[in-house]
């Protein structure tokens, strides 16, 4: 067997699918809606808010449609430290590029 | 002695060999899309203020391109459950939707792409821009010796400016007619391929890449739809095997387009 | 629910009760050239990685004629470099651009074509799967795809060098806007040959993450393994998470050269005078950024395996337990999570700020500890050990007073305020090659004299091995010494003319214009180059003679403890005969009440002698 749970038969895989794409629809049209809703000044909130609903999406994605969360545990925390590993990456770059002497210029 | 664990899961990891094999590729892809996402956040973050694009993606075909997709997910995810209870025709009917969906997905993109690549920005001698679609080009039209005509569908700015936002009240406010320009008024020509300016860059080389990865994913699984029927009959366990670890390839390009579709289409 | 599976057949047919004879002798092209084996993949990594070593090593004679005798032309080989090359060498005359040329390509064969092929693929590709009792790499064909890959690579880079414009030229660190704007499509080729590399070194990482993973033997644990397959294991997840984001940047620069985008071209750039036709926007940062996060980890990447390789040879020639395992492995562990987050130490000078700046000093010297932890168990593990000096032993002896200079010498480097001034000169040269040539290139000597008498049954000679050595150890030191003063005292890396311009002779009223005997010592370097190429010819024809004329040994001369020694000489297809179970550490030397002064590490399942070695 490769997967560690048995799949009880193609009817329950419907069921999860279909609650799946209609979390992806809500989701995706959450993330429409804010784009072009009148929150906040600039972009900043809207951009945070959008991105925090596509991780809901991604996280429903790789957790039920590649079972990540039926995998055994310690693969599923290595994969979370990883988007924490790669998010503070990021985090210091952004840092990098942004502190930098009074007066210079940055480009 | 032969290599273990291929079709069975060794007991301490849950896992045979093909699919840590494909999760560690995927984290790959993590950083390497993530290498992408960060230069597009930095180059954004870095652009003169007022000068970054909004609004020149369509998002209702994006839209249209998510939910491709997202089903496409699902259609995946469903041949795979069929091969675990050994349907085989099942397995086909959903594996060929999936293609079926990356074919569609993939023309919607190109569609986009043309849009892009038939939109011009003409800088004139008076400092003005002319900017639409092209509707034609006169038949003696040429740049370098200065003759003919190009007629856009758009209108003409005084300010660069103008044109970065298209969901502006001023924008969509905005009149679009037939413009003509003669050749003897250009300065420069140029559409909205990937050297206009950084976005166009980025979105092509984002996007690009991901459709790369469509197209090989869709290439993939074309190869198991067709040709799987022979491995499917001596070792229907190893035949599962890779049709999840194909389906787990196909996710993860789902989940790229997760966040490029909002970075892009959206912000 | 479940239907019976049959078994798919084998990919090799299972001989499990007698050894693996020849039931289907593969021809030439398969065995040799095709080849899904991971010891003929190692070998055809080892080969070709030594020859790309060789010929980045002739670019470095012809740099430093050029240094040390600025426009005069190459003797002996100058007509051949004229004919071969043709203007840019003309009058046998190393120009500036074909300096600069043979400078980025020097860096860039060396470290993904030399070193990190040799360190990583040849040496973990052979002796990896033997060490954990594993009939073979996770996955042979992805195995075979990496080598094709890099092979391909290594074509595209030295084609770069015929075609008109010449090679790359803009240093292995290929900054942009140099990199887009000098009038070659070297850079180009550049780009595409790194993407195959690139591409090679993700396929390997794979398979040796999941080879070590998935295929330990029965009872082979993690706190069981050798130390060298710890330190491939880390080497491989670096080389997994950290070359993205420069296959990210390839394509993005590959996007400037060709697409005529500006994703590192800042607005308002002039070449000779005149604006380019860019959009601009863009940030030459960004390539920095993107290049040196895979820049820093790169460096563990070279160290590592060679780490590997000594601590084998040390517990070996000790004949005693390397010191301090535990600590060695979480050290390891260390380094290579913090290899991730110091990689701007090689940006102090791009106008950082002083947070930040602090903040990746902090991190640099944060991981100084466990490197020097590393150092100080192979030291450690030198006391009260049953020293035996053969040739591996003299060469991972040498490794570490080398590494150990290459290591403290990198501390002004990342503390931001001593590397204001010494950043750009020949300091850093000196670092980082005291490093990599005497650290690295010597453990991975050790690592080839000690595993020739596996993969061929024969011991290479041994007073040539020690002539080999004691030459390399001296003429190495000569060459890299002096460029610790003349960077010291100013000398800028990467000029052609060998700082003659900034010399006292050339500007005397000037402030610290470079002195004459600093200047003179380029002449003493070139020498002793020349004296360290000759000593490696030696090497190559012990190498090759031995294969068939050397001393013949038995399956295990070196009484050794770890797997890859209980196999036959040469081991088979498949390595092992039977499963092999692993019972105990891998350092069992000198066990008190043992009938020898090594147990093996494991041994086939059904073997009755192993408990009774308790």
């Amino acid at each position: 067997m490769s997967e560690s749970e048995k799949p009880v038969s193609l009817q329950s895989y419907f069921r999860l699918c279909g609650v799946v794409f209609f979390v992806v629809l809500c989701t995706t049209s959450a993330m429409i809606a804010t784009s072009f809703a009148h929150i906040g000044d600039g972009w900043t909130l809207k951009v945070a808010l959008i991105l925090a609903i596509a991780v809901v999406n991604a996280f429903l994605v790789a957790g039920f449609l590649m079972h990540l969360l039926s995998e055994k545990k310690l693969i599923f925390t290595v994969l979370i430290f990883t988007v924490f590993f790669f998010a503070g990456l990021m985090g210091l770059t952004m840092w990098a590029m942004s502190d930098f002497p009074t007066g210079t210029a940055i480009h | 002695m032969e290599i273990p664990y291929t079709v069975q899961n060794r007991p301490d990891t849950g896992l045979y060999n093909a699919k840590l094999g494909i999760w560690l590729f995927l984290a790959s892809e993590v950083m390497l899309f993530g290498g992408l996402f960060s230069a597009y956040v930095l180059l954004r973050v870095g652009a003169e203020p007022g000068m970054w694009p909004h609004g020149w993606l369509n998002v209702t075909l994006g839209t249209i391109n998510t939910l491709l997709l997202a089903l496409s997910a699902i259609t995946t995810l469903l041949a795979w459950a069929a091969c675990k209870v050994r349907d085989f025709t099942k397995f086909k009917i959903f594996h060929a939707c999936t293609i079926l969906l990356a074919l569609t997905f993939l023309g919607i993109k190109s569609y986009e792409y043309h849009d892009k690549l038939i939109h011009y920005e003409i800088k004139l001698n008076n400092g003005t821009f002319a900017d639409g679609h092209l509707v034609e080009k006169s038949k003696d039209f040429d740049l370098a010796k200065k003759t003919g005509t190009v007629t856009l569908h758009g209108r003409i700015v005084t300010d660069e400016k103008d044109l970065m936002d298209l969901r502006s009240p001023e924008a969509k406010a905005a009149k679009l007619g037939e413009v003509t320009v003669a050749a003897t008024d250009i300065k420069s020509m140029g559409n909205y391929g990937p050297r206009h300016n950084t976005f166009t860059a980025i979105y092509f080389t984002l996007t690009g890449l991901h459709a790369l990865h469509i197209l090989g994913g869709t290439i993939v699984i074309f190869y198991m739809w067709a040709f799987g029927g022979s491995m499917w009959k001596t070792d229907p366990e190893r035949f599962t095997n890779r049709i999840e670890v194909s389906g787990l390839f196909w996710h993860f390009v789902d989940l790229v387009w997760i966040f490029l579709f909002p970075v892009l289409y959206l912000t | 629910m479940e239907t019976t599976v049959q078994q798919f057949p084998p990919f090799r047919e299972p001989q499990p009760h007698h050894a693996h004879g020849d039931h289907h002798e593969p021809n030439f092209c398969s065995k040799y050239i095709f080849s899904t084996d991971h010891k003929t993949i190692g070998i055809q990594y080892g080969f070709t990685s030594l020859c790309f070593l060789l010929f980045g090593f002739f670019l470095m004679l012809l740099m430093r004629w050029q240094i040390a005798h600025p426009g005069v032309p190459v003797p002996l080989l100058g007509p051949l470099l004229e004919k071969v090359l043709g203007q840019p060498a003309a009058g046998g005359i190393i120009s500036p651009e074909l300096y600069n040329s043979f400078g980025a390509m020097h860096g860039t064969i060396m470290v993904f074509l030399g070193v990190v092929p040799l360190a990583f693929a040849a040496f973990g590709n052979y002796v990896v799967p033997l060490m954990i009792g594993a009939p073979d790499m996770c996955f042979p064909r992805v195995n075979m795809a990496s080598f094709h890959a890099y092979f391909l690579g290594g074509v595209v880079m030295v084609v770069s060098f015929f075609i008109p414009g010449g090679a790359a030229q803009a240093g292995w660190t290929s900054y942009s806007p140099l990199a887009t704007t000098i009038p070659t499509n070297g850079q180009a080729f550049w780009l595409f040959g790194m993407v195959l590399l690139i591409t090679s070194s993700l396929l390997g990482a794979v398979n040796f993450i999941a080879t070590i993973i998935q295929l330990r033997a029965p009872g082979m644990t993690w706190m069981r393994l050798p130390w060298f397959v710890w330190a491939q294991f880390v080497t491989a997840f670096i080389l997994l998470l950290a070359f993205p984001p420069l296959e990210a940047a390839g394509v993005l620069q590959l996007m400037d050269n060709l697409a005529g985008t500006s994703f590192f071209l800042p607005t308002g750039l002039a070449v000779g005078g005149q604006l380019v036709d860019r959009s601009g926007g863009g940030s030459p940062l960004l390539w920095q950024h993107l290049f040196w996060f895979l820049g820093h980890p790169e460096v563990y990447v070279l160290i590592l395996p060679a780490m590997g390789i000594v601590v084998e040879v040390i517990a070996n020639n000790t004949r005693k337990p390397i010191w301090g395992y535990k600590s060695l492995v979480y050290s390891v562990l260390g380094v290579g999570f913090l290899s991730f987050i110091v990689w701007a130490h090689h940006m102090y000078l791009t106008g950082m700020g002083q947070k930040i700046a602090t903040f990746f000093q902090a991190t640099t010297m944060i991981i100084s500890i466990p490197s020097v932890i590393i150092l100080t168990c192979m030291f450690l593990s030198l006391w009260g050990g049953s020293i035996r000096i053969n040739t591996p032993m003299l060469f991972a002896l040498g490794f570490l007073p080398m590494f150990g200079i290459g290591g403290l010498t990198g501390l002004p480097l990342g503390l931001a305020a001593c590397d204001l001034l010494l950043h750009d000169t020949y300091y850093i040269i000196a670092h980082f090659h005291y490093v990599v040539a005497p650290g690295t290139i010597f453990a991975l000597f050790a690592g080839v004299y000690f595993w020739f008498p596996k993969m061929t049954g024969r011991k290479m000679n041994e007073f040539w091995g020690r002539v080999h050595f004691w030459c390399s150890l001296a003429f190495m030191n000569i060459v890299f010494m002096p460029m610790f003063l003349q960077g010291i005292k100013g000398m800028l890396r990467r000029m052609s003319n060998g700082g003659e311009l900034y010399s006292v002779a050339k500007v005397p009223g000037v402030i610290d214009a470079l002195p004459g005997n600093i200047i003179q010592l380029n002449g003493v370097i070139l020498w002793a180059a020349v004296c360290l190429g000759i000593a490696q010819i030696p090497f190559i024809i012990n190498l090759f003679w031995s294969i068939n004329h050397g001393e013949k040994v038995g399956t295990n001369p070196w009484h050794a403890t770890t797997l890859d020694w209980q196999t036959p000489t040469p081991p088979p297809h498949g390595n092992f005969t039977e499963e092999q179970v692993v019972d105990r550490g891998p350092y069992e030397y000198s066990v008190p009440g043992a009938a020898e002064d090594f147990t093996p590490q494991g041994g086939p399942a059904k073997n009755p002698t192993a408990p009774a070695h308790h």
